[in-house]
């Protein structure tokens, strides 16, 4: 089980990254050959960007014309309004639950992966009880196998306890990140100092008490990081909830869209809801897409902590 | 955040008592790793174990569920759609990570090189597909290519030309690998530009003063210097293109015919499970695709530390 993925961010070095007005290949000022690179970035940006931009043009377009008018350029007259009147009448509003379903799947199963990560992770990095290196080794090994070859006989064995087609099909799973658990381990390893700890024993704390005064606190870049990309992992979960879930009310937003797609596709003209679909996709990408945007200084360095030497 | 506290140290610390605490303290950790320990147990270990003993029974209406030994994995492994969709990952992996790490690497490279504003806007840009739940992804590249809805016919009509049908049997393989070079690139640019910034830059200086170009700081120096961080990419940019699985979902609903329920092994154990209740058959499916998906990752680990000098 001896898996080598290298070490953690110096975590002495701030997480917060570019930012460094002195970065050496400024010297020199903007010289002619960083047009060249710049061309690059902004073809790269284009081609990333120009989905989202036919995204936030189709969400504003009827169905009728989303396929008669120009798709990269939005049409008179603009109908996001009443598309989202459509999102609350369509099937009494379904929509608008499948996006608090993924909410709260995405809220509980993200905190509660990055509350095991967290403490395991110190447990982990900070006691040397017997057994650990064993554990520790089978934790890391797990990374490796996909969590997807586990859906299926997770659904055989959650049938059988009858919590199948409820939220803890989702949530209770999506708890599970040995990835997590391995970045706070060499996390914690690198950035609480033993020293501290003690001089906190010393003063008569308790080890639960030196773990949320003295090591959370220095423990918040990976925190946020974890916490991050776990609820990413399961707001952007499909497999999961497409296998555990069949009640159409406990459906996460990803699944509901796929389903309202497949329905649309093979339908006639009443089942087409095309431009609910383009609206509520449209929507649902939103909360995402801000909180990276305000969180940046977090995600920034944070998302390579476990890779870089 | 270090200077807060600083370490006072009693004289009796040395003492053989304090020892002893100390060794019933590193019992402690058990509780910190507990709880996850029990997720782990419920919803990796039990799961796994449960897809194996599956997978040596067979049931049957007549006879019910009987063992069967390996039966099922010589099934498995002589069945022309698991091998085919073991098949199809192992080369959508050939050809997708080599161009999303390509990607992610030049931009990152080009990016560790400016401080502008317009290279911060378009790292931001570039990363943004991360924030895109994988469902939507697919299904916005699904209504580009389409030729309903999509822009690709008009783009190609002002060249006089009718647009390809993207979602045909030709074109499928290359749509699915745009979409999901797309999807992951950014994500992969923002880990190395990490690694890249984390070099002490006076090593460019010292090439620089030793008359190397941009390009030979990139290649023979930069690039070196992160190989750990690729190879981590590479890694988990591997285990994920092996359980593909959501973008051709999504795009079966909206490509019929090309695109069947056994295209990758997982949409296999899927339709298996789902479609035609053959759960033990279906386990077979899915606890193979962990085993070769682990042992694949095992060697590629084992390998790699050897060449790129992982310690």
């Amino acid at each position: 089980m001896a898996l080598n993925i290298p070490a953690v961010t110096d975590p002495t070095q701030p997480l917060v990254e570019g930012d460094h007005t002195d970065h050496p290949v400024r010297v020199g000022g903007r010289k002619p050959r960083h047009i060249g690179s710049h061309v690059f970035l902004i073809i790269l940006a284009i081609y990333f960007v120009v989905p989202l931009w036919w995204l936030l043009v189709a969400s504003t377009k009827s169905t009728s014309s989303l396929f008669s008018s120009s798709p990269l350029w939005f049409d008179h007259p603009v109908d996001f309004i009443d598309n989202i009147r459509g999102l609350f009448s369509h099937q009494n509003g379904i929509y608008w639950r499948w996006l608090g379903n993924s909410f709260l799947y995405a809220m509980t199963g993200g905190l509660g992966a990055t509350v095991m990560a967290v403490l395991a992770g110190y447990g982990f990095a900070k006691y040397r009880f017997r057994g650990r290196g064993f554990v520790f080794g089978v934790v890391l090994g797990s990374v490796m196998v996909p969590l997807t070859a586990l859906v299926v006989p997770t659904f055989l064995l959650l049938s059988q306890y009858g919590i199948i087609n409820t939220p803890w099909a989702v949530i209770l799973p999506s708890m599970l990140s040995p990835f997590g658990v391995y970045l706070m381990r060499v996390y914690t390893q690198d950035a609480v100092p033993d020293e501290m700890l003690e001089a906190a024993r010393i003063d008569g704390a308790g080890e639960f008490r030196t773990f949320f005064q003295v090591a959370l606190p220095m423990l918040k870049p990976a925190v946020v990081t974890v916490l991050l990309l776990s609820v990413v992992a399961t707001w952007n979960n499909f497999f999961l909830p497409l296998a555990v879930l069949t009640d159409p009310k406990l459906l996460p937003v990803t699944v509901g869209l796929n389903n309202w797609t497949a329905l649309s596709n093979a339908g006639a003209g009443g089942e087409q809801v095309w431009n609910l679909i383009t609206s509520g996709a449209f929507i649902s990408i939103v909360p995402l897409l801000l909180s990276f945007l305000f969180l940046q200084r977090y995600w920034q360095g944070g998302l390579s902590l476990g890779s870089v030497k | 955040m270090t200077t807060s506290l600083t370490p006072t140290r009693h004289p009796r610390d040395a003492s053989s008592t304090a020892g002893r605490v100390a060794e019933r303290r590193q019992r402690f950790g058990w509780f910190f790793v507990a709880p996850f320990l029990l997720i782990f147990l419920l919803f990796l270990i039990v799961p796994l174990g449960y897809a194996f003993w599956m997978s040596l029974h067979t049931s049957t209406l007549a006879t019910g569920s009987s063992f069967t030994g390996i039966d099922n994995y010589v099934k498995a492994f002589t069945d022309p759609l698991f091998l085919e969709g073991i098949g199809r990952v192992a080369l959508f992996a050939l050809v997708m990570i080599p161009i999303q790490l390509g990607v992610a690497l030049a931009a990152a490279l080009v990016l560790d090189t400016l401080v502008t504003r317009l290279s911060k806007a378009s790292r931001l840009l570039i990363f943004a597909p991360y924030a895109v739940p994988v469902v939507i992804g697919a299904l916005m590249w699904s209504f580009l290519y389409s030729p309903r809805f999509g822009p690709a016919a008009t783009l190609f009509e002002v060249f006089g030309m009718d647009a390809p049908n993207f979602l045909s049997n030709n074109l499928l393989f290359a749509s699915l690998v745009n979409i999901v070079t797309w999807q992951w690139s950014g994500y992969y640019m923002i880990v190395i530009y990490a690694a890249l910034r984390a070099i002490n830059p006076s090593i460019y200086e010292a090439a620089r003063v030793d008359g190397a170009t941009g390009w030979q700081i990139a290649t023979r120096i930069k690039v070196p210097m992160i190989s750990s961080s690729m190879i981590m990419v590479l890694t988990f940019a591997m285990i994920g293109t092996l359980q593909f699985f959501t973008e051709p979902v999504v795009m079966r609903s909206l490509a019929q015919g090309a695109i069947d329920a056994a295209y990758t092994p997982n949409m296999y154990a899927f339709s298996l499970a789902f479609s035609y209740s053959q759960f033990n058959y279906a386990s077979t499916i899915a606890f193979s695709l962990g085993v070769l998906v682990f042992i694949g990752s095992y060697l590629f680990l084992h390998l790699t530390r050897k060449q790129s000098g992982l310690k």
